[in-house]
Parts: C-alpha cells; structure tokens; sequence
C-alpha cells in the first residue's frame, strides 16, 4: 500500500516538474516564466520529498524529508520575490500582452530620487 | 522497482535540459538567473531519488544542503541585479 | 524572551536533523543554537513572542494551512491549464493592493502566500501597499481585485499574526 502512494506521488512530482519546465520555455516574458516555473517546480520537488517520507514513515530519512518541505518553501518564494524585484529595477518591460502597470509610478519616483547618489557607485572604488 | 526509479530519475534529468535552453537561449540576464535557480531546485528532486535508488541516504542531507545555498546564491544575484541597469 | 523561543525552535530543528537524543548530540546542538542566538538574535524585533501562548491562534493556523494546501493545488493546474493550452490565455500585468493588516510578520507571510496562489506574485511593498504580478487580470476595478488576490487570506492571517 504503501509502495504505491509512493509511486503515485512520484510520478505526479516529475509531471508537475515537467508543467513547469514547458512554462519556461513557451510563456513570453521573464515574469510569467517565473510564475509557472517556481509555482509548479517548488509543488512537484514538495510532492517528491513527501513520496520519500511516506515510503520510509517516521524514521531519520522521513523526518528529514518533511523538515525539507517548509525549507524549500520559504526558500523558493523568497527567490522569486527577490528575481522578480531585482529583473524590475534592472529595466526588464513587461511582456507585449500586458494590459495594466502600476507599479511603474513608483519605480519611477524611485529611479528620479536616487540619480545623483546610485547605490554601490560611490564606495566600491 | 528499479525500473520504475531509473525511468524517474531519466525523466528529471531530462527536465535540466529545458533549463539549459532557457540559459543559453535567454535574451536578457533575469532570464538566465530564473532558469538557474529552477535548475537547483531540480536538483534536490534528482538527489531524493537518487537516494532511493543506490540506498545511500547521505544523499538527502547534500539536497537539503543544496536548497540553501542555491537560494543564498539567487539571493545574492537578485541583489547584484537591483543595483544596475540595463543600459549600465 | 524572543532569544528563548528562537533558541528552542534551533534546538528542535536540529534535532529533526540529526534523529537520535544521546546526550552528546544534544549538548552539540545546545552548543550551535547558542552561539546562532549570540550572533543573529539581535535582527528579531520580538514583537509577536507574546501571541505564542494564545490557543485560538493555533486553530486558525490549523485552518490556514488547509486553505492554503488547497490554494496551491488549484493553482499548479490553473498553471498547467494555461501552459498547455495551445493559445496561452494570459493577460499579464502588475496591480496594486492595499493590506489592512498592521505588523510586518504578517505582512510577510502574506506577500508569501500570495506568491503560491493561482496566478499572481508578489513584487514589491511600499508601507502598506503590496504591488503583485497577475498572470490574468480579471477586472480593472481595484475593489473586485482586491478581494480577488488578498481577500482569501488576510482575514486567516490578521486572526493569526496580528
């Protein structure tokens, strides 16, 4: 019984892997291939690891596998907070299909502050 | 039972090679960065099974390793990233 | 106090890691949370330690948690949906969102969920606006979006975290 609720998650963890991979390579822009890619790949690498801790139960490998879950969480949402900030500033546009942009005022206002003194110019000598 | 890890362990190295195309195909920067930290997170699935199937279990902590410092490194990049711009 | 609490979940942390309770290996463990809690303790701001103890937290976790597993389900297939579809149905862009709630925890957690929710991401908080990336943006009313991004979790995450 229990080999087989392994397997499943397994398969269903590579399909989601796979989703996510056809996103990086078909959706337009950097934006959207990082939504499909972090959503689907960080859900499947979760489904993988609970697969690990369902075949081996509550033992050293299970546990280690099911602290591995909200690790990997936290880790792959900061990173795509932290790509999709650093790919803005970096003057990436959004995609040709996109309707609204809010956000530009703001970076705007920013990017007007902060000409004359641009962070890490100054004191890397 | 070997059979069916070998063709999930092919499958998800096969995956690496779509982020490989994104590398070298990506026309900007932030491209190359998101397909690299997919890539790493990739990486942890290959080493589960990879545990699995040689049942050597050392290979989980060198995932759970590999998760944290794949995220310093996004983390840093995403920085180095915010403090320029595109025409710099 | 925030010291003792961070000191107690490194303990446990490390050890789900290392899985055996021989004296040795608590006392090392003991030893590397507090040296952790030396160094890195003073970057807490301390200012949720006291809600640890309140009970009904707890529950509204347990219901955040289910709320928010079912979230993520429903947006790996709307993602594979739009993936696969041969056209791609997207209509991206970026909106703004005001939150209600008030301490930074929560704010955080909130910005996190959202990134694991069906089609947006978050980019960017500015005091008390969250600006979020939508794959498919419904309606151009920021009362309807609103609801429609945050509204499923603030009221979870305002019972817990503030």
């Amino acid at each position: 019984m229990t080999d087989v609720i392994f397997r499943i998650l397994l398969v269903i963890g590579v399909l989601f892997n796979f989703f996510g991979c056809i996103g990086l390579i078909r959706l337009p822009d950097v934006y959207n291939r990082l939504q499909s890619a972090t959503k689907c790949v960080t859900l499947g690498t979760c489904s993988i690891l609970l697969s690990l801790a369902v075949k081996y139960g509550f033992s050293e490998i299970g546990l280690k596998a099911l602290v591995a879950i909200p690790l990997l969480f936290f880790a792959a949402t900061v990173a795509a907070h932290a790509l999709v900030k650093g790919s803005y500033s970096f003057g990436v546009k959004l995609g040709e299909q996109s309707v609204i942009d809010e956000y530009k005022d703001h970076a705007d206002q920013k990017k007007n502050a902060g000409q004359d003194e641009i962070p890490g110019k100054e004191d890397t000598r | 039972m070997d059979q069916f890890l070998y063709i999930m362990l092919y499958l998800q190295i096969g995956l690496c090679f779509f982020c490989l195309y994104r590398i070298i195909r990506g026309p900007t920067i932030p491209d190359r960065m998101v397909a690299i930290d997919i890539f790493g997170i990739l990486v942890v699935g290959i080493c589960v099974i990879l545990a699995v199937l040689t049942d050597r279990m050392f290979i989980i902590d060198i995932g759970i390793a590999w998760i944290i410092l794949s995220f310093i490194g996004t983390l840093t990049l995403a920085k180095y990233l915010g403090g320029k711009r595109l025409n710099d | 106090m925030k010291n003792i609490v961070f000191f107690i979940t490194l303990l446990i942390f490390w050890l789900a890691l290392t899985f055996s309770v021989s004296a040795a290996n608590i006392l090392t463990g003991a030893a590397a949370s507090l040296i952790t809690v030396l160094f890195f303790g003073k970057y807490l701001t301390g200012e949720n330690t006291g809600k640890l103890l309140q009970p009904a937290r707890y529950f509204w976790f347990l219901l955040f948690l289910l709320v928010f597993i079912w979230e993520c389900l429903r947006a790996n297939f709307d993602v594979a949906y739009r993936v696969l579809h041969p056209r791609m149905p997207i209509k991206p862009g970026i909106v703004k969102v005001e939150l209600g709630l008030k301490s930074d925890l929560a704010k955080a957690i909130l910005a996190n969920s959202i990134t694991m929710t069906p089609g947006t991401i978050s980019v960017d908080l500015v005091g008390n606006v969250l600006y979020v990336h939508w794959i498919y943006v419904g309606s151009f009313d920021p009362a309807v979006y609103q609801n429609k991004v945050a509204g499923r979790f603030e009221k979870y995450i305002g019972r817990i975290f503030d």
